[in-house]
């Protein structure tokens, strides 16, 4: 569509639940709207528009400006438009001669003290001031330019993405109610009073080292070029404008790229997005330059060995010769020697045609996917539980939340625009409970405070879980109608009774877990009765030798107090990357078919036979730590990896090592030459999620299409790529548009039954089930009924790690991620977030620092059974004595050269976050890092083209 | 670890996972488990480190991965 500003009804829409009406007069137009109205959004409606500078639908109205006045009979002077809700039979005037000679007034105010440099303005033709000026007919400034002024004010371009010029800032509030209201920040204020007042960023900081997250609300908000992007700047006004899915994490947040011609201008959040209701954060909003980095491959290219360079070779070539390698392996190891990773940041057609290609085409099922490593303990828990894998809510939900549980996950670090809106809800009142061995960003911040932080031991998820269960049980806290009504009985009796015993109570296990048995029992009484109990939780949970048992403790707390089954309560994975849900949904673990449908499920496999027109083997494939194991003992030769860099984000980077390079063909389809790229032996240009169609699935079973805005720069989008190797295995394949394969994928799935582009166009996204009984969708879960009809209660019991703490290895090193960078950084590394986290640091408490004659920006060897790396080390109280963290997004420092394989019983999602290690001075580099590099140099050389 | 090491470790890490279901119970959602996740390759060789080198299977592994091992050998 051609470039235009989103529609803005300059004040949100009533929030009044009555439902009541009113009907009232606009310039001689009669309109009826919700009680509770603003007269500037009413007056938006028949499509008035009043002139306004501090108004956006975005924020609460703050009546500043005083450009939108207005006339109403039987009232004395000029009521702001923004502030003043409609009443029945009011009669309203939004232009009059008087009320244009006011706005012009107040323009000329306005303008008088604002650069008249409109032709080289990076806003120009984007402008609300200009647009405002044009509507009032102001036409010239009685006071003249001379007076005092703020044009010698100085400019601030220290964030790397966007200026902050005080000369043009006309000082409506607008990005400091952004930062308050939309983000949460509270990073912003107007300081001083009068004609002194001035936007300030923190205590009056530039930007870069103020407390800015950059989510971008406040540039959105700025109706002038106070605030405006670099890249506007640099490139000018955007020409089109397309709607798409962010391809960083699960929250999918639905923006606009705005574009002129073939060049991306700017993301900007899309206001009708359902899942981030034009909100963003730095990562979807800024860092997509890695998109047009210099490191790109866009070539395809194969080597015989990984240490000769790399030869660029034309797309036939490498296809034919995978195809050839796959063959030959084949016939000589066995047909269950290869398969392929499909990644959670390809489109759901793309991981859909993967996992095919390898059932249809290869015969087998060794298929999985990088949620291995993240979320597949929620299928296997939730599906135990409730009878599927996915989160029970949408996020709106949240604010009918009570009480917030968070457990194992960093929202405003790892999910940032589904934090801002938790943030809303508890600044609204909402209590929180959060279980993290570190004190995350949420525990205290700016107008919210957690009111318990169980800073539990790594490791002690479950004794945590059964201990709340337990106080729940035993004071009587448990809805035993709703477990009557909706759960097994005789199950819930057995578990009841296992929770019950005296060695689950807080004061038995508080000595195991460290979480105070009084703090306990508050946050398990908060939780069964503090209203509508919602539950949040991430790779905290997960990824643990406990993993399945933990998320099945959280569904068992969910259906003991009733939390389930309507808004406001349920349980709800947060998912790391931009398409785990959908990666999953899409049959790419090796023991199920799309829609998690297990293989040996001879009705479900005959659906896919009769599709495919093959038999599909009924044995579960391997998984990817068994592919590894199966390569090192010589019995795995292939590998087909996409989108993903397993060297980097698996643990034991060693073993990872080992495995690859005991293959014979490993094939990275990728868009840069990753850290698995240095084992590999054909290399396809993959294309980012600006260059295809497909769809995305987020965290709340949302499908949402990411839409194509420039030709692939690689020549074919991975569904073509994969297209084009199905076809040199001998598969008649045919598609010509991803939609095509949507249907495939609805024919054969039966929650994606009603899905098609043409139905998510009409709707702009659908929450899976969507099938006949629900062709909307279903935004809630289980409600009236599970998935798996009765609610299954599970005993859980604790299970400890085999990976202990002792002396050669006294502390736990725990993992996770940071707000700017996002997994093994591929992406965010190449863009400049990098200026925010340019390599990863090690936390460590003060007394443990203390004890090892540490300090702040010291290089520490970081040591475990596994292997040691080095790394600086950030002294803080964040982490308590005995526990250090760091973040696995620089490959200089592979943090999980350090993680072991121990892994969760049910599933093998590695157990990243409880590693024995020591940390100890050190003045270099470890042994494996200077390997690496060298390694890492020595296979990234790429033959030179003769020209 | 060795591979037969670590598929006898997750083995008995399953049975542990199971163990309070009773050991007939236990055996029987091992030998589930195993069924519907374990690949082919990983369950035969299970199965050759139970006769190979038992005794580090536990009780109840043990007794799952033989059962297994009965199924697996009859004709599909």
């Amino acid at each position: 569509m051609a470039w235009a500003r989103e529609t803005d009804l300059g004040a949100k829409a009533s929030t009044a639940k009555s439902g009541a009406t009113v009907t009232l007069a606009i310039d001689g137009e009669r309109i009826e709207v919700p009680v509770g109205t603003s007269i500037m959004r009413a007056a938006a409606l028949i499509g008035a528009r009043i002139p306004r500078l501090c108004a956006t639908d975005s924020l609460e109205a703050f009546g500043s400006c005083r450009l939108c006045l207005v006339e109403i009979d039987g009232r004395a002077s000029f009521p702001a438009s923004c502030t003043t809700p409609v009443a029945e039979g009011m009669v309203v005037r939004t232009q009059t001669e008087t009320l244009a000679r006011l706005r012009r007034g107040v323009m000329e105010l306005y303008v008088s003290d604002h650069p008249l440099d409109c032709l080289t303005c990076a806003a120009n033709g984007d402008c609300e001031l200009q647009d405002v000026a044009g509507a009032v007919g102001l036409r010239n400034v009685r006071y003249g330019y001379a007076g005092a002024n703020h044009l010698a004010a100085d400019h601030d371009g220290s964030n790397p993405y966007f200026d902050f010029d005080p000369t043009k800032c006309v000082v409506c509030s607008r990005c400091v109610r952004a930062c308050d209201e939309v983000q949460g920040t509270f990073a912003l204020t107007v300081d001083g009073r009068g004609f002194a007042s001035k936007i300030a960023a923190s205590q009056d900081e530039p930007f870069f080292g103020s407390e800015c997250v950059s989510c971008g609300a406040c540039i959105q908000a700025c109706p002038t070029a106070a605030l405006q992007e670099k890249s506007v700047a640099k490139i000018g006004i955007p020409d089109r404008a397309v709607v798409t899915t962010c391809a960083y994490c699960g929250v999918g947040c639905a923006f606009r790229a705005e574009m002129r011609g073939e060049e991306l201008v700017r993301m900007v959040p899309w206001k009708e997005g359902k899942a981030n209701h034009g909100h963003s954060c730095v990562k979807g909003r800024f860092a997509w330059g890695y998109a047009n980095h210099r490191d790109r491959i866009l070539e395809p290219m194969v080597r015989s060995r990984i240490d000769e360079p790399w030869r660029k070779v034309s797309w036939d070539e490498a296809i034919a010769h995978t195809a050839a390698e796959f063959r030959r392996i084949q016939a000589e190891h066995g047909p269950r020697a290869i398969g392929a990773i499909t990644s959670s940041r390809c489109t759901n057609e793309e991981t859909f045609l993967v996992q095919k290609l390898v059932r249809q085409g290869f015969g087998v099922n060794n298929i999985d996917t990088c949620a291995r490593v993240c979320h597949s303990p929620t299928g296997y828990g939730l599906n135990s539980t409730f009878g599927t894998s996915a989160g029970t809510q949408d996020f709106d939900s949240v604010m009918a939340a009570d009480v917030i549980v968070i457990i194992g996950a960093n929202p405003t670090d790892g999910h940032p625009v589904f934090a801002s809106q938790m943030k809303r809800r508890l600044r609204q009142g909402a209590r929180m409970i959060i279980i993290d061995p570190r004190r995350i960003d949420l525990a205290r911040t700016p107008h919210v405070e957690a009111d318990y932080h169980l800073a539990l031991r790594p490791g002690t998820n479950v004794p945590v879980l059964t201990a709340m269960a337990h106080v729940i049980v035993t004071e009587g806290l448990a809805d035993e109608a709703f477990i009557r009504e909706r759960c097994e009985w005789d199950a819930f009796e057995d578990w009841a009774a296992f929770v019950a015993e005296p060695e689950r109570s807080p004061e038995a296990t508080e000595a195991l877990t460290s979480v105070s048995a009084a703090a306990l029992r508050g946050a398990a009484r908060l939780y069964a009765s503090g209203g509508n109990g919602a539950i949040y939780y991430g790779l905290g949970v997960t990824e643990h030798s406990q993993g399945s048992s933990a998320v099945m403790a959280i569904a068992n707390l969910a259906m003991v107090t009733g939390n389930i089954g309507r808004e406001g309560v349920g349980v709800n994975p947060l998912r790391g990357q931009n398409n785990v849900q959908g990666s999953c949904d899409m049959g790419s673990f090796p023991h199920e078919l799309s829609g998690y449908r297990h293989i040996s499920d001879n009705a479900v496999r005959s659906l896919f036979e009769a599709d495919w027109g093959v038999t599909l083997d009924a044995e579960p494939g391997l998984r990817i730590p068994n592919m590894l194991d199966a390569a090192v003992d010589g019995e795995f030769k292939g590998l087909i990896i996409q989108g993903e860099d397993i060297l980097q984000s698996d643990p034991n980077t060693a073993h990872v090592a080992a495995g690859l390079a005991a293959m014979e063909c490993v094939v990275v389809h990728d868009l840069f030459l990753n850290e698995t790229a240095n084992y590999a032996h054909v290399f396809l240009p993959g294309s980012t999620f600006l260059e295809k169609d497909g769809t995305f699935v987020n965290a709340e079973r949302r499908i949402q299409r990411v839409r194509k805005v420039m030709a692939p720069k690689a020549r074919f989008a991975d569904w073509e790529a994969v297209q084009l190797l199905a076809r040199a295995f001998g598969l008649d394949w045919n598609y010509s548009h991803p939609s095509q394969i949507m249907d495939e994928i609805a024919r054969l799935t039966p929650t994606f039954s009603g899905v098609s582009y043409a139905a998510l166009d009409a709707a702009g996204s659908m929450q899976w089930p969507v099938n006949a009984a629900a062709p909307g969708g279903t935004p809630t879960m289980h409600v009236g009924t599970f998935a798996r009809g009765k609610g299954r209660f599970v005993v859980t019991d604790y299970i400890p790690t085999d990976e202990k703490t002792g002396p050669r290895f006294p502390l736990l090193l725990t993992t996770g991620r940071i707000l700017s960078q996002y997994n093994v950084g591929a992406q965010t590394r190449r863009t400049e977030n990098i200026a925010w986290h340019d390599e990863d640091v090690l936390e460590i408490h003060p007394h443990d620092a203390e004890d090892r004659g540490l300090a702040d920006g010291d290089w520490a060897s970081l040591k475990s059974r596994s292997g040691e790396t080095t790394l600086c080390v950030q002294v803080t109280d964040r982490v308590a004595p005995g526990v250090v963290y760091t973040t696995f997004h620089h490959p200089a420092t592979q943090a999980n050269v350090v993680t072991t394989e121990f892994s969760d019983w049910a599933t093998n999602c590695p157990e990243y976050k409880v590693t024995a290690v020591q940390v100890a001075p050190s003045n270099r580099r470890s042994s494996w890092q200077e390997r690496y590099e060298t390694h890492s140099l020595a296979t990234r050389r790429i033959e030179a083209t003769p020209r | 670890m060795t591979t037969d090491e670590k598929l006898v470790y997750m083995a008995n890490q399953i049975a542990l996972n199971f163990a309070r279901l009773g050991r007939d119970d236990a055996v029987a959602a091992t030998a589930d488990h195993i069924a519907r996740f374990w690949d082919p390759g990983m369950k035969t060789r299970i199965f050759n480190c139970l006769l190979e080198t038992g005794a580090s299977l536990s009780a109840t592994a043990a007794e799952a991965v033989r059962s297994l091992g009965a199924k697996t050998t009859e004709p599909r």
